[in-house]
């Protein structure tokens, strides 16, 4: 059975199993990206995800655009699309290429030192230009058509990676009963032994015994299997984030399916198998396509039957390379020559290979390569101790497998905080001491040798359980054949002039910028990395960070573990926006909250805007009336008849309770101790340090009951402010408190006819102005509805809000509306709301207040309890900043234009223009076009405003400056006459 | 996420907790004995500890209860949770600032409207 694909327009054939990249190298296509700076030709490095080179774009039609995929990871199926990046017009010829030619200028730091002038320059010409000439893929164009699950998990130990170890660590955890999850980044179970085609397993060969395990582990009740699952991120508390891929390898997914699913497990113990990665070796033209890590050559040999090329030369300092180059030959690569940089190679894979008649020179390294669009020639040599070079030699190859030796995989150790220590036997850094309840096991901790690797796995899945509180058995040592020991060193980094011998391949560093980077005086690892980006890039580094260091060390004289390693950060490969995100899209991005009467206003054309997470009616506009004509009618409406306006979302809390009034007393500036039950007040509370927080009308319905309103956004600021207070300061206050916002829907009444509207309604009580004065509450019925009513006002106006339980709410509102409409009146939202109490000169918390204001400042001090000993924020109102001249103080502002509307915002001054200097006086708060006045109105924060009524001032405008006169912010009936009516 | 320890709930992730800063700094039982400067030191001084602190959560969308508990701000682990009201654990490092007075029940210190 064969697959077709097609790669940059061109349609090829691959096998069940294989990756986009071994599927490409068995059909001769090496070349498969450009590099990131100088847009070199590229193939794969590796064959997995620590791939730095070839990443393409996977398009799978309608938007599902993919871009920077590993070519590595990339599961072939049948019609996949893929394409090359970072070239035009193609492939093959890039124009982009000249970069390469300009390396020289091109060196670290470039940036900072090439495109400095003229001024301004960097953002509008340099910085784009670079953007369109270096980079990676396209970021898709429209939204992600995908969709992406998230779930919760628990388990007693997690296995991160599938390998011998981890494979191991899962069965001895999950034998003891304990609940296991096993992931690993790969399609398949079995990491290292997939391409093992030696080593027998109690007698098995290796990828018979991979199955035999998984098919134990999957008969376990509770063991959780997750391929294609890679261990991403380590949060606190052993919270570890794996993503999951579900469909990407699929051609023709059930739309049903998520594409990915995000995963955060909370594991009680880790066990980290994270395993090694090839250690590549710097020489110039080490990232020809063709050139690639030896155990990569011999993974698409022998796993994916791909053949890298047909001859190969192998650089090595590792015995590994040797296992490679024998199992090329095996699959029929003729393996020219292995240069080992060592002056001795005596193990038994040497040897092996020697018997094998492969041609094996020792203290021989590679110099340079040839050759265009991938290698044709390797010039190697022998070097001696001293850095000299004996000998110079022309090897023909289409293949060159590297070894620099194995870097074990720190990253989830190091994110876990666990303190790395360094080996100097194999120059590699390890796993130190633990700071999470974790434990690395095989390659990932410095252990070599399948036997050993699978006891170490065995050992740590025991521990693991035994941990976790399960009674372990010990581990069993397995018995195997025909692994070889391996030993190797660490490439001593060349002193010689190299060009383009390439570090990090993703981020186009040289060996030769890491040099440059130290002359110039950076020492610090962390600053080396800045400067020259090694290590920046998605692949964060995987093939180049300990070579990296190891020049730097060199460079600098000092041992690698003086010099540091660099932080490892989640996510350990890149996670898609989409699987982070999972549900939390669209209309589940964040709650809207909605009020009972949400569905009439949508049907009665109410336009809405978003105050918090609440959706609220702005206006309800008529006919072809924009916002400036439904606002000013609605407001008109309100003071010549009456106003409908749904009120629900105020914040409303009952406090309740033996010490209720107390509780009040001090939680609000005003006294509550004297207020009757069925009186209202107009309640203020401050934070401790004096300033406005919250205001809103509390009404008492008895001796141990206050229904108090909060502004719609304060909502749970204040009932949480009230809580810690009663928790944590006053606990021996009897108080209960409950949040009713959602419980009651407030339907408000306003304008000269709302009692009339209620008069017929309301079930048998009277709400005469001598029986329900401004500030009063009542509780009863309305059409046998249950209600609390509050004569209250934000309007100026006579006014009720009907305040009914929410499911009752739209009966109440059809008749109020039905009554309304019969005596002249209409719906309004909150834009003319803000209108209508402006015009009174009434705040709003958060728009006239900032944080910075005092009552004094707003005018409000004469709600304070004056006899009060304390409230919360009492003191803080005589500390000397609080009553001090010059703060600003809320006035009304008049324009000469009365058309002439203020941005809201807008600085005032003394003088227009005012000199180069001049502090502002103050700023407009609230600003508004005519309505009812015939003239617009404004509200302002102005330092010593009161004082400064009938002066005429300066607001900055677009252009300009516009002259206005300073009034009392009240701007109708002061006298409050209507508001008594 | 960080597994809090409510001393209530027992440990819970940090999603449903809100933090409310610094503990054991007791309201004062006559502010209006305090002079500007120890108002304000009550008001905004903070300890800011490389090590042990102890600080204020609520387990808001659990059981709601503001509790103490001892955070390393150093490691960013727990070491302890206890109810409010309760004193700081024995053996864990203290600062002066932290021994303030006892939680005030006195209601008749508060003057009647």
């Amino acid at each position: 059975m064969s697959i077709r694909f097609s790669f940059d327009g061109r349609t090829y054939q691959g096998e069940p199993g294989d990756t986009l990249a071994s599927a490409l190298l068995a059909n001769g296509v090496r070349l498969m990206g450009r590099s990131f700076k100088y847009h070199r030709p590229r193939g794969p490095l590796a064959a997995g995800s620590e791939e730095p080179n070839a990443l393409v774009e996977v398009d799978r039609g309608g938007g599902a655009r993919t871009p920077n995929l590993r070519a590595t990871q990339v599961e072939l199926y049948d019609g996949l699309v893929a394409r090359s990046q970072n070239r035009f017009p193609s492939l093959g010829f890039d124009v982009g290429a000249v970069n390469d030619a300009a390396a020289p200028v091109l060196s670290a730091g470039f940036y900072y030192k090439t495109f400095m002038a003229p001024e301004g320059a960097w953002a509008k010409l340099y910085e784009p230009l670079i953007r369109r000439a270096a980079g990676l893929g396209r970021a898709p164009e429209v939204a992600d058509p995908d969709h992406y699950a998230s779930r919760y998990a628990h388990c007693d130990v997690l296995v991160i990676g599938s390998g011998p170890a981890g494979l191991a660590a899962a069965v001895g955890a999950s034998q003891t009963g304990a609940r296991v999850i096993l992931c690993d980044e790969q399609p398949r179970f079995g990491g290292s032994l997939l391409s093992d085609r030696n080593a027998r397993i109690d007698g098995m060969a290796a990828a018979d015994w991979v199955a035999a395990q998984v098919g134990t582990l999957a008969a376990r009740p509770d063991v959780t299997l997750l391929t294609r699952t890679t261990a991403f991120g380590w949060y606190p508390d052993n919270m570890i984030g794996l993503a999951q891929r579900l469909t990407d390898h699929l051609p023709d997914p059930d739309p049903a399916l998520p594409r990915e699913r995000l995963w955060q497990v909370r594991a009680k113990q880790v066990v980290i198998a994270a395993g090694a990665i090839e250690r590549p070796l710097v020489f110039s033209g080490n990232d020809r396509p063709g050139v690639m890590l030896a155990d990569a050559a011999r993974t698409y040999a022998v796993c994916y039957r791909a053949a890298p090329g047909r001859r190969a030369v192998i650089a090595t300092t590792s015995d590994t390379a040797y296992r490679a180059a024998l199992d090329l030959q095996a699959s029929c690569v003729e393996v020219a020559l292995i240069a080992d940089a060592r002056q001795v190679a005596d193990g038994p894979l040497p040897a092996a290979a020697r018997a094998a008649g492969i041609r094996v020179e020792t203290g021989m390294q590679v110099l340079a390569t040839r050759g265009r669009r991938g290698i044709r020639v390797a010039i190697v040599g022998h070097v001696d101790a001293d850095g000299r070079v004996r000998s110079r030699e022309w090897v023909r190859c289409s293949l060159l497998g590297m070894s620099g030796g194995w870097t074990p995989s720190l990253h989830l150790f190091s994110q876990s905080r666990g303190k790395l220590r360094y080996d100097a036997t194999t120059e590699t850094f390890l796993p130190g001491e633990s700071a999470a309840a974790e434990r690395s096991a095989g390659a990932c901790r410095g252990v070599h040798g399948l036997e050993d690797v699978l006891l170490d796995g065995a050992m740590a899945g025991s521990a693991a359980a035994h941990d976790a509180g399960f009674d372990a058995p010990g581990p069993v040592r397995r018995r195997v054949e025909g692994a070889m020991a391996a030993r190797w060193t660490a490439p001593v980094p060349s002193r010689r002039k190299q060009r383009r011998a390439f570090v990090d391949f993703q981020n186009d560093v040289t060996s030769k910028d890491l040099l440059l980077a130290t002359q110039e005086g950076f020492h610090s690892i962390e600053h080396v990395k800045r400067y020259t980006t090694t290590g920046m890039a998605t692949d964060q580094g995987k093939t180049s960070n300990m070579n990296a260091l190891s020049i730097v060390a060199a460079e600098l004289g000092r041992p690698v573990p003086a010099v540091g390693l660099t932080t490892f950060r989640p996510p350990y490969t890149p996670v898609t926006f989409g699987t982070l995100a999972a549900y939390s899209r669209g209309v589940l991005f964040d709650p809207v909250r909605t009020t009972p009467v949400h569905g009439w206003a949508a049907a009665h054309g109410a336009v809405f805007e978003d105050i918090g997470l609440w959706k609220r009616a702005r206006y309800f506009p008529r006919g072809s009336e924009g916002m400036h004509g439904a606002v000013a009618r609605e407001c008109r409406t309100v003071r010549a008849a009456v106003g409908l306006f749904d009120a629900s979302t105020l914040g409303k809390i009952e406090v309740v309770g033996p010490d209720a009034a107390e509780f009040m007393n001090r939680m609000y500036v005003n006294p509550w101790t004297k207020l009757a039950p069925g009186r209202c007040r107009y309640g203020l509370m401050l934070g401790e340090n004096g300033f406005l927080l919250d205001d809103g009308v509390a009404g008492r319905l008895a001796p141990d009951r206050f229904h108090v309103t909060t502004t719609t956004g304060g909502a749970p600021r204040v009932l949480a402010l009230m809580e810690d207070f009663l928790q944590t300061e006053w606990p021996d206050l009897r108080v209960w408190l409950t949040s009713v916002t959602e419980q009651w829907a407030v339907l408000a009444v306003q304008g000269p006819r709302a009692r009339d509207v209620l008069t017929p309604l309301v079930d048998g009580f009277d709400i005469s102005a001598a029986a329900m004065p401004h500030m009063s509450v009542a509780v009863g019925s309305i059409g046998g509805v249950p209600m609390r009513l509050f004569r209250v006002s934000f309007t100026g106006e006579l006014g009720f809000e009907v305040n009914v339980p929410a499911g009752h709410a739209m009966a109440v509102w059809e008749a109020l509306h039905a009554r309304v409409e019969a005596l002249g009146g209409c719906t309004y939202g909150t834009e003319a709301m803000h209108v209508l109490r402006a015009e009174k000169g009434y705040i709003i918390v958060g728009q006239e207040s900032d944080g910075t204001a005092t009552l004094g400042d707003l005018g409000l001090e004469w709600a304070i309890g004056k006899a009060k000993r304390d409230f919360v924020g009492k003191r803080s109102l005589n500390r000397p900043d609080m009553t001090a001249a010059g703060r600003r103080q809320l006035v009304g502002l008049l324009t000469a234009d009365p058309g002439y509307v203020l941005d809201e915002g807008a600085q005032l001054t003394a003088h227009a223009p005012p000199p180069p200097g001049t502090r502002s006086l103050g700023h407009v708060t609230s600003s508004y076009g005519e309505a009812t006045l015939g003239h617009s109105i404004a509200l302002a924060m102005l330092a010593d405003g009161r004082a400064r009524r009938g002066e005429t001032l300066y607001v900055q405008r677009a252009g300009g400056m516009v002259p206005v006169r300073v009034v009392d912010p009240v701007f109708l009936d002061p006298e409050g006459v209507r508001l008594n009516a | 996420m960080l597994l809090i320890p409510c001393p209530i709930c027992g440990a819970r992730p940090e999603a449903e907790f809100t933090y409310a800063g610094e503990a054991h700094i007791a309201r004062p039982v006559d502010p209006a004995a305090l002079d500007d400067h120890a108002w304000g030191e009550f008001l905004y001084a903070r300890t800011n500890p490389k090590g042990d602190h102890a600080e204020r959560w609520r387990h808001t969308h659990g059981c709601g209860r503001f509790f103490n508990a001892l955070r390393n701000t150093h490691t960013d682990r727990f070491t302890a949770s206890y109810l409010a009201g309760a004193t700081r654990p024995h053996g864990t490092p203290t600062t002066e600032s932290l021994d303030a007075p006892a939680m005030r029940s006195e209601t008749e210190q508060w003057g009647q409207a």
